[in-house]
């Protein structure tokens, strides 16, 4: 039988005033197991300390029952204590006789009377506490970054910089994402291109950072510091060591495909660069719309290559990766407009996305910055920006605000009117919500200088008459209906997570929201990882926002994951499952339930093992097991029977 | 499938011309209408009170009566009785104090209400069942040259949950059109509101609705427009009396029920008796296109 010490703490009055600490102390000396008992005004003060410490040496104890605050104050302080004895800190047990009795009593009986079940309870459980030892395990100290847009640029230099090795994937041609897309960045109004492809040329020529382009992980196995994972580079056709850039296979290839890169508003070749500045600098073949890889079909491009740089024969590789930690920076898509059929996009060529207004706004872009508008090319004299296309809209689309579409409407409209003066820019709004640092000021400027009309309230439909498009909408300050008349429509379309990022949280088994964006750990205080041990989320994967926040966040999931790198080992509370393997059915009911996909059943055994370093000792399989076969270290049936027959027996 | 049409009360008297066409293209499509026993007034309306369940006892009453008479399904032809049975249905059968509620009120009728009756568009069955390829077969007199415009108003598509087409971008009335060999024009205030009520307590809202929809239509090219529902044809047809007092230089523009345009496309002799029905004679404009 254990040698079990009680301290019960008065807290000064706290716990004092509402529980009789010496009627307790009396009462429980004869308790069975209790060895030695004491009060104390504050046990967690360095004498109290010290009288936990002499009582185990004097009386020999080896297990410590604490009757005082909640544990997720003090639990830690007195854990050190045992350990400085000599003791394992998992033979202690905190009675919490303060959150839980005397501040929600008033009357001293009922609460010296509730105390006392609660501290029974305690020393029952620890009767049967075993002593635990933290599991650990060792870390590959290498990052993986799944998308290369600029949060994952972001959190790939920082881990490089940080001296560990990074292997980057991205699904296409050239990393960038949508900023390489972007004209001008709102609030400063400085060229997007300029201030990022300084970082993806220092990404490109980073001796900690691997680059797989075309690619995308193909599956991933293990755990927390210790993943494998597979990654799919497409065939590539076009070896870049030899490629020079001379563009002598785009001139002879027949194939004329929209140019995604330009939001449909051009065209490419099947054998092209995606833009001037790539990274990797090289052609890629898109063999979906290749006329055929061999000489018979077409294979102009080879027979003009003089670099001999195409491969007809290239196939696809697999490579395998170890990787310590997962940064998931897969980036967002625009909401699909052909859901709002009512604005006409696909029917008037001069209704048009926010991001092909930023391509024809864009000095690289189809009309070299100069704005026409796509039917007749036509310098548009009227323009009405739409904004809120598919957000704050929880019948129709989106229930969510896209939160960067305020203002980079605003920058359309500023950038149309520095470009054609005489022009007139509508914006239909149902707020402003420009909460960033400068993001007022320069509302307020637009306002007030460049003469852009906001009208406010919602877009009904949009139609054509003659060559003018019709905006027809709500003016909810006069509360009339209205119409204008515009030469050019930009819908400012909300934004959802990117394809990219739905097939992957499948291949990862993460987590998301409701809406598809990948969950945070905790809202406030975990912001940047993922509930599952080692994945850290950057960007718009995990929801709106805009390039400053985006780099923020990046970096932060950045530190987060040097931390894990940085560690030799990784250590982690041993309080967590195990599977008695004479009870379990193998039925595998538990598996789903866990919320870390900490369980699995083992494929020769059929029984269920628990990953000790991914389980976070939630409990959820051991109310699922049908079969008693889940248990909870320190925490088993019996010791939960125990402490409920306390408290059933009322005394 | 027992299939069973509900008329309601204006297609007895001011829509007696949609009922008789109706009627008559169904009967050589091969599934004639045939007219449920006992039917009350649909509901008119339905009522988006939630705690007075007094407001959807009609409708209910209805579907019941269908369900013990052994119809599997309801047509309706008017849009109204469409919408307002079928939201009445919805409302009734997702919440079960509701539904005890009015089977405790409704004790005189032969058994309890249970939902099992559909209730269908006539559009819903001439897409989805009989087919357009089908009805393309029974065309004799193609509506050549018409330029039709369909509206739609909103008892067909809103909410959206009933709607019998996409409920911003429909398209089923267009596509018949074309099927009678005529030509569907989309037109930009297709689916505005026609004034709806607003045409007894104010009429002027309904006079300046008709002015803007018939504008519409025509700045699109159409020449006569469709319609399935009796108060939107009252206010785009009716109203064009007062439409031309009110804007001395609006002209008028027949307004059809779609069922009259399928009824002489499948070459069946105009009725007088429709022309009249409506306040912008037809006829002129039928005998231009040379349909009768
Ligand atoms: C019209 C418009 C204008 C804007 N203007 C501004 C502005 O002026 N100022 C501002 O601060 N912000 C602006 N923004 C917002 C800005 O574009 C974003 O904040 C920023 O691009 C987000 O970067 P990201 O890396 O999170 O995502 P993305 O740029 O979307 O990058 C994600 C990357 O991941 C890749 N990927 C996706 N799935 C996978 C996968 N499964 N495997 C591998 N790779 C994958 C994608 O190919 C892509 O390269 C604007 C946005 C729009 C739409
Ligand atoms: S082989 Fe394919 S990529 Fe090369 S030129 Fe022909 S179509 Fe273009
Ligand atoms: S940021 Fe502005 S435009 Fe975008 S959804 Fe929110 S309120 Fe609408
Ligand atoms: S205790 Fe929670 S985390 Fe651990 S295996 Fe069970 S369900 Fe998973």
């Amino acid at each position: 039988m254990k040698r079990i010490g009680v301290f019960i703490c008065h807290c000064g009055i706290n716990i004092k005033d509402t529980v009789d600490v010496e009627r307790l102390t009396q009462e429980l000396e004869d308790y069975p197991g209790v060895a030695y008992i004491e009060n104390y005004m504050f046990m967690c003060s360095d004498p109290g300390q010290n009288t936990i410490k002499n009582a185990i040496r004097e009386h020999k104890l080896d297990g410590i029952v604490v009757a005082a605050c909640s544990p997720t104050l003090h639990e830690s302080t007195f854990q050190t204590v045992l350990k400085e004895s000599n003791l394992n800190e998992f033979q202690l047990e905190i009675a919490n006789i303060r959150e839980q009795c005397s501040w929600v009593h008033n009357d001293i009986e009922q609460g010296t009377h509730k105390a006392r079940l609660i501290i029974k309870t305690a020393i029952e459980k620890l009767k049967l506490n075993e002593s635990l030892y933290p599991v650990s395990a060792p870390v590959t100290k290498k990052a993986l970054v799944i998308g290369g847009g600029i949060s994952g640029i972001q959190a790939a230099l920082d881990i490089a910089d940080g001296g560990y090795q990074v292997v980057m994937v991205e699904k296409k041609p050239s990393i960038g994402g949508h900023m390489i897309q972007l004209s001008e960045t709102f609030p400063t109004l400085d060229c997007s291109q300029c201030i990022l492809t300084p970082k993806m040329v220092a990404l490109s020529k980073h001796k900690n950072i691997k680059l797989y382009v075309n690619s995308e992980l193909e599956s991933i196995d293990g755990y927390v510091g210790n993943f494998n994972v597979k990654i799919k580079q497409k065939a590539l056709y076009v070896d870049p060591a030899k490629c020079n850039l001379c563009d002598d296979c785009t001139e002879v290839c027949p194939v004329l495909v929209p140019n995604e890169q330009e939001e449909g508003l051009g065209w490419r070749k099947a054998i092209y660069i995606p833009f001037p500045q790539a990274i990797p600098a090289t052609y890629t073949l898109d063999v979906e719309n290749c006329l055929g890889l061999e000489p018979i079909a077409c294979g102009k491009c080879r027979e003009k290559c003089t670099a001999e740089a195409i491969n007809y024969d290239a196939k696809e590789t697999i490579i395998e990766e170890e990787i310590g930690a997962v940064i998931v920076a897969t980036g967002f898509d625009l909401y699909p407009v052909e859901n709002i059929p009512e604005y006409g996009y696909g029917k008037y060529p001069d209704v048009i996305t926010s991001l092909q207004f930023e391509r024809i706004l864009s000095a690289t872009g189809p009309t070299g910055g100069e704005i026409y508008r796509p039917s007749d090319g036509k310098v548009p004299k009227e323009i009405v920006f739409v904004q809120c296309s598919g957000s704050r809209d929880p019948e129709h689309h989106l229930s969510y605000c896209s939160k960067i579409c305020c203002m980079y409407t605003l920058k359309h409209a500023k950038l149309y009117k520095h470009k054609i003066h005489n022009g007139q820019p509508y914006i239909f709004y149902i707020d402003i919500r420009a909460g960033g640092k400068r993001y007022e000021e320069f509302v307020q400027q637009a306002v007030s200088e460049e003469g852009i009309v906001y009208i406010r309230g919602k877009v009904a439909k949009i139609y054509k008459n003659g060559d003018k498009m019709i905006v027809m909408g709500m003016d909810t300050l006069s509360g009339k209906k209205i119409e204008v008349e515009a030469d050019l429509v930009v819908l400012a379309m909300g934004i959802v997570p990117s394809e990219g990022s739905h097939d992957l949280v499948k291949t990862m088994k993460i987590n998301t929201d409701d809406k598809g964006f990948l969950s945070e750990a905790h809202p406030k205080l975990r912001p940047v990882e993922s509930l599952q041990a080692g994945f850290y989320l950057a960007g718009t994967s995990q929801g709106p926002r805009d390039i400053p926040d985006s780099v923020s966040q990046a970096s932060g999931a950045a530190s987060k994951a040097l931390i894990l790198l940085s560690s030799d080992k990784i250590y982690h509370s041993p309080i967590i499952a195990w599977v008695d393997e004479d009870l379990c059915s193998g039925c595998t009911i538990c598996v789903g339930t866990c919320p870390y996909g900490a369980r699995e059943l083992n494929q020769v055994s059929k029984v269920v093992e628990v990953n000790e370093i991914l389980c976070e000792g939630c409990g959820a399989c051991i109310s699922a097991c049908p079969s008693g076969a889940a248990q909870q270290k320190n925490l088993t049936d019996n010791q939960i029977d125990n402490m409920i027959k306390i408290i059933a027996s009322g005394k | 499938m027992k299939s069973g049409y509900f008329p309601g009360c204006t297609l007895k008297t001011n829509a007696k011309n949609f009922e008789d066409s109706a009627m008559q293209i169904m009967e050589i499509l091969g599934q004639p209408l045939e007219e449920m026993a006992n039917w009350i007034c649909c509901g008119t309306v339905f009522s988006m009170t939630t705690d007075d369940l007094m407001l959807q006892l009609s409708s209910i009453r209805n579907l019941l009566r269908a369900e013990n008479q052994g119809y599997d399904e309801l047509v309706a032809l008017c849009s109204m009785c469409y919408n307002t049975l079928k939201r009445a249905k919805e409302f009734i059968l997702n919440d079960e104090e509701n539904l005890r509620k009015v089977n405790d009120f409704m004790y005189k009728e032969e058994s309890t209400f249970k939902g099992t009756t559909d209730v269908v568009h006539l559009l819903s069955i001439l897409k989805d069942r009989i087919t357009f390829d089908e009805i393309q077969k029974k065309v004799t007199k193609p509506l050549k040259d018409l330029k039709i415009g369909a509206y739609y108003g909103c008892l067909l598509l809103r909410p959206k949950e009933l709607a019998i087409d996409d409920f911003e971008d429909p398209s089923i009335m267009e596509e018949l059109v074309d099927t009678l060999g005529g030509d569907g024009i989309v037109f930009p205030y297709r689916l505005e509101c026609c004034g709806a009520y607003q045409t007894i307590i104010e009429k002027d809202v309904t006079i300046k609705r008709t002015y803007e929809i018939i504008n519409s239509a025509r700045e699109a090219g159409c020449e006569a427009l469709i319609t399935s529902c009796p108060l939107c044809a009252f206010n785009l047809d009716q109203r064009q009396k007062e439409t031309s007092e009110e804007f001395l230089e609006f002209s008028t523009m027949p307004v059809f029920y779609f069922t009259e345009l399928m009824a002489l496309a499948f070459g069946i002799k105009w009725n007088k008796d429709w022309t009249k029905l409506h306040y912008v004679n037809p006829e002129p404009f039928l005998k231009k296109k040379g349909l009768i």
